[in-house]
């Protein structure tokens, strides 16, 4: 039972380093300073939530947001560290719990470093001014004679030198100095350099603890079996030959379904297999994929309400030239590696559990909900995750968990199976999108207008009455930047039962490939190269247009204009969560199989913090809107899902994935979103690539050639 | 419920469970070693490779008795060499995302180099097409197995 230390345990960065990047600033979290409280190891310096120093030097940083393959454990302590003026290399890093001390702990919306480049930099150097205070004290020095460097506070008029352990104490005793002066960007050491991941080695040895393989001492190992269909209810079950299965020693039923508990995962497994169950499927009855097309159509025949506005599409306009197509993608899964579990234990009256969880203060407060105990009665562990892409930011793993722990009075460790996850998800909403549009007499583009027709997550989910000016499938159809003269902009919900939530870059998955598919019809309607038609649209201070040029000089746009035959190259661009990318794709197409040769991506996300990251966000971005767009859909019949394992839900597999030309621009704007920008432009810049190679414009999600 | 004596990393371990249990859980729940991964439990996604006599197979269709007798390597066996030139491109490089699938890859690379130090581009193909990554970390994959390939 070694394992609960080594999740405690705190990990010693290693680390290497490279090249460079540059500036400033987003929101903020309160500093506090915790001096010293009567009990406490007065030795401990905590000049902010996010750091603690001790009187040995120990320098440990808490990160408070989840790492799932993005890189937060390496990127948000390497702001602290870069204003505190420690040694990367010893550095101690802890997972937060569960807190709301930290702000918001959501890994979601690519905002990990976008809210937090402020106030990680804040907290470092609060600590280090108050560090070099305390040595000034000390030495009866003018501070600004006194600097930091690498865990140590120097004289600089006669080079004496006191270590950060040695300050601890009387920094500790120090008022937390309002308004500390950030670093130039130009003297950045970390920030803007490749710096290695700090969870590679125990990942690669198979010794890093994922939720999965959390174990805590008297565990017990639980599966749930749920009712076939989506919402389905337990009416009664028999557990009789279930509890007969070796190593079985629970039976009991918790809100989604019966749970058996069991001895080892796999018995666990069996005895839930032989579970019976009967359900009636309720009145949340989940309509078919057929049925959910039929209502877009109809719904595709209304005119929406209208998000934004320009000029009037409705008005004719001599000799123009009118373009339309209808779009249209599926519901998808997120598909994780690992799949969803939790470990938890229920003892007098209190909940600690150890989650994969995007979203550890929903988990905490959700199972406090269930459980009907308060939050504070709740602790969450949040452990290392194989991947999320938005999925474990909804908390039912965790509920079932403690349901489960509960009931059984015992700790457990859920394992959910592949299937489940497959069949139990919380799906990407499907869409269809009514693009308009006319080209006038002299070829330039005069209307433009998208009616994007998709259930809302926020509708059904949170806000039933939610107004639609603050409809979420708005999300990436506002605020274009093509300057064209007439614009209409609009949206209409519809209902569904089935479990919907946001998957990496949420309605950015479905909008911008409707659009920019659109954009590529008009380009060719106006007799224009796509790439200057859609840069002629843009104004001329555009970043977006700066990432289109860019994109376009990478991939050769213009110098190797002929691709053999049965080759296309296609653009898109994308601009949301204050960044800008614009990509190329390269496809064959050959007996109407497509296979993606290259993909030119091009980002400017302002500064960027750990180039090395944000390049692997790009490769692993592209990955996944490759799977959505060559082979992703989740499809509902007789009130399931149909899929179950990724044999027919497949994934971009080695032989699929494209060459990736990876470009950043270097400058100093404030810092964007990385995670989730590279997926929205790969879809369309493949269709569009498709229609160059073959002339077959591909309005349907998944690409299906025959 | 039967006791099996496995040979796991060159130590001879016995378990007690169940005939037909998938060596995967026999090497997690019994054994701890969380290395081996699960992702799919149908051998379709390859995170669940271990080595059965140097050959790379998925642990969760094997079951527990067809391996009595046979050596069984895991990834924190093969960890007991943490300077296996495989770890230190996969280090150099950064490959990995999440990590989740990273055992089941280089399980499979190394069994695939081991019996052929310089395969060719559809045998390493072949090898690593079995194996999912759901994060997209093939790319890097790619150039770490080139840059094996072309340091051996
Ligand atoms: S878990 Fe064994 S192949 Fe997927
Ligand atoms: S690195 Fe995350 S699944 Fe491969």
């Amino acid at each position: 039972m070694k394992k609960l230390n080594e999740i405690k345990r705190r990990e010693f960065i290693k680390v290497v380093g490279l090249s460079g990047g540059g500036l400033f600033l987003a929101s903020y979290v309160p500093l506090q300073n915790v001096l010293a409280k009567p009990g406490d190891d007065p030795k401990i310096f905590t000049p902010s939530v996010f750091l603690k120093i001790d009187s040995n030097g120990v320098v440990t940083i808490i990160v408070h947001r989840s790492e799932m393959g993005q890189g937060v454990k390496t990127a948000l302590p390497m702001l602290i560290a870069e204003e505190l003026e420690v040694d990367w290399k010893n550095i101690l890093l802890e997972q937060a719990d569960a807190d709301r001390k930290y702000g918001s702990q959501t890994t979601g919306g690519s905002t990990s470093i976008r809210r937090n480049w402020e106030p990680l930099r804040i907290a470092g150097a609060t600590a280090r001014i108050m560090l070099i205070t305390a040595a000034a004290n000390k030495w009866n020095a003018a501070i600004e004679n006194c600097e930091a460097e690498k865990g140590f506070v120097i004289n600089k008029l006669n080079n004496e030198k006191l270590s950060y352990g040695d300050l601890v104490e009387d920094a500790s005793k120090l008022p937390v100095p309002k308004d500390v002066k950030l670093k130039d960007p130009k003297d950045f050491k970390l920030i803007g350099k490749r710096v290695h991941r700090v969870d590679t080695p125990d990942k690669i040895y198979g010794k890093a603890i994922f939720g999965i393989d959390v174990v805590i001492p008297g565990m017990l190992y639980a599966a749930v079996k749920r009712c076939p269909t989506i919402n389905g209810k337990v009416l009664n079950f028999d557990g009789t030959i279930a509890k007969s299965v070796t190593g079985v020693s629970e039976v009991v039923q918790i809100s989604s379904g019966v749970a058996v508990v069991a001895n080892s995962t796999w018995r666990a497994f069996n005895g839930r297999d032989k579970l019976t169950i009967a359900c009636v499927a309720g009145p949340n009855v989940a309509k078919s994929s057929e049925d959910i097309h039929k209502e877009l159509v109809n719904k595709s025949k209304t005119d929406g309400f209208v998000f934004e506005k320009k000029g009037d599409v409705s008005k004719s306009i001599e000799d123009e030239e009118l373009v339309e197509s209808i779009y249209e993608v599926p519901f998808l899964a997120h598909a994780p590696m690992e799949p969803m579990n939790c470990v938890a234990k229920f003892e007098e009256g209190k909940a600690e559990l150890w989650a994969p969880t995007q979203n550890p203060q929903n988990a905490r407060s959700e199972v406090a909900k269930a459980l009907g105990i308060s939050e504070n009665d709740v602790t969450v562990h949040v452990t290392l995750m194989g991947g999320g892409f938005g999925r474990r930011l909804v908390s039912d793993f965790a509920v079932e968990a403690a349901e489960i722990s509960r009931a059984s009075g015992k700790p457990v460790k859920l394992t959910w199976t592949r299937e489940e996850d497959m069949k139990f998800g919380w799906y990407r909403p499907p869409s269809m999108h009514v693009l308009k549009g006319s080209i006038d007499k002299k070829n330039n583009p005069i209307k433009f207008s998208h009616h994007v027709i998709a259930p809302s997550i926020t509708q059904m989910r949170f806000a039933p009455n939610l107004p639609p000016q603050n409809y979420d499938i708005q999300e990436g159809t506002v605020g274009l930047e093509y300057q064209i003269p007439n614009m209409r902009i609009a949206g209409t919900t519809i209902k569904t039962n089935v479990p919907i939530s946001w998957l990496r870059s949420v309605y950015n998955t479905q909008n911008p490939f409707a659009i920019e598919s659109f954009i590529d019809e008009m380009a060719y309607s106006a007799n224009k190269d796509p790439y200057g038609f859609r840069r002629d649209l843009l104004p001329d201070d555009s970043r977006l247009k700066n990432v289109l040029n860019v994109a376009a000089q990478k991939s050769g746009w213009k110098t190797e204009k002929n691709l053999p035959k049965g080759k296309g190259r296609g653009i898109a661009l994308f601009k949301g969560y204050d960044s800008f990318c614009a990509q190329v794709a390269e496809v064959t197409v050959k007996n109407n199989k497509v296979k993606v040769d290259r993909v030119v991506t091009v980002i400017d996300c302002g500064i960027v913090v750990n180039p090395d990251l944000v390049e692997s966000q790009m490769e692993g971005s592209i990955a996944f809107a490759l799977s959505a767009a060559l082979k992703g859909e989740i499809t509902i019949e007789g009130g399931a899902v149909k899929q179950s394992n990724f044999d027919d839900y497949e994934i971009l597999t080695y032989n699929e994935m494209p060459v990736v030309e990876f470009h950043y621009i270097k400058n100093t704007y404030s810092v964007g979103g990385v995670g989730e920008v590279g997926v929205p432009p790969c879809a369309p810049a493949v269709c569009n690539a498709i229609f160059a190679a073959t002339g077959k414009r591909i309005r349907k999600l998944p690409i299906r050639l025959s | 419920m039967s006791k099996y004596t496995l040979t796991i990393n060159q130590k001879k371990q016995t378990v007690d469970v169940d005939s037909g249990t998938p060596l995967l859980w026999v090497l997690r729940d019994s054994l701890n070693l969380t290395g081996t991964k699960y992702g799919c439990g149908e051998g379709i996604c390859g995170s669940c490779v271990v080595h059965i006599d140097g050959k790379a197979e998925r642990s969760c269709i094997l079951d527990v008795e067809d391996v009595v007798g046979n050596s069984i390597t895991t990834i924190e066996g093969l960890a007991d060499k943490p300077d296996h030139p495989i770890f230190k491109t996969w280090i150099e490089l950064e490959v990995m995302q999440c990590g989740y699938c990273q055992p089941g890859q280089i399980m499979t690379l190394a069994t695939l180099l081991e019996q052929n130090p310089k395969p060719s581009r559809k045998e390493i193909d072949d090898a690593m097409n079995e194996v999912l990554c759901r994060c997209g970390t093939y790319q890097r994959i790619r150039k770490a197995v080139a840059k094996l390939v072309e340091e051996k």
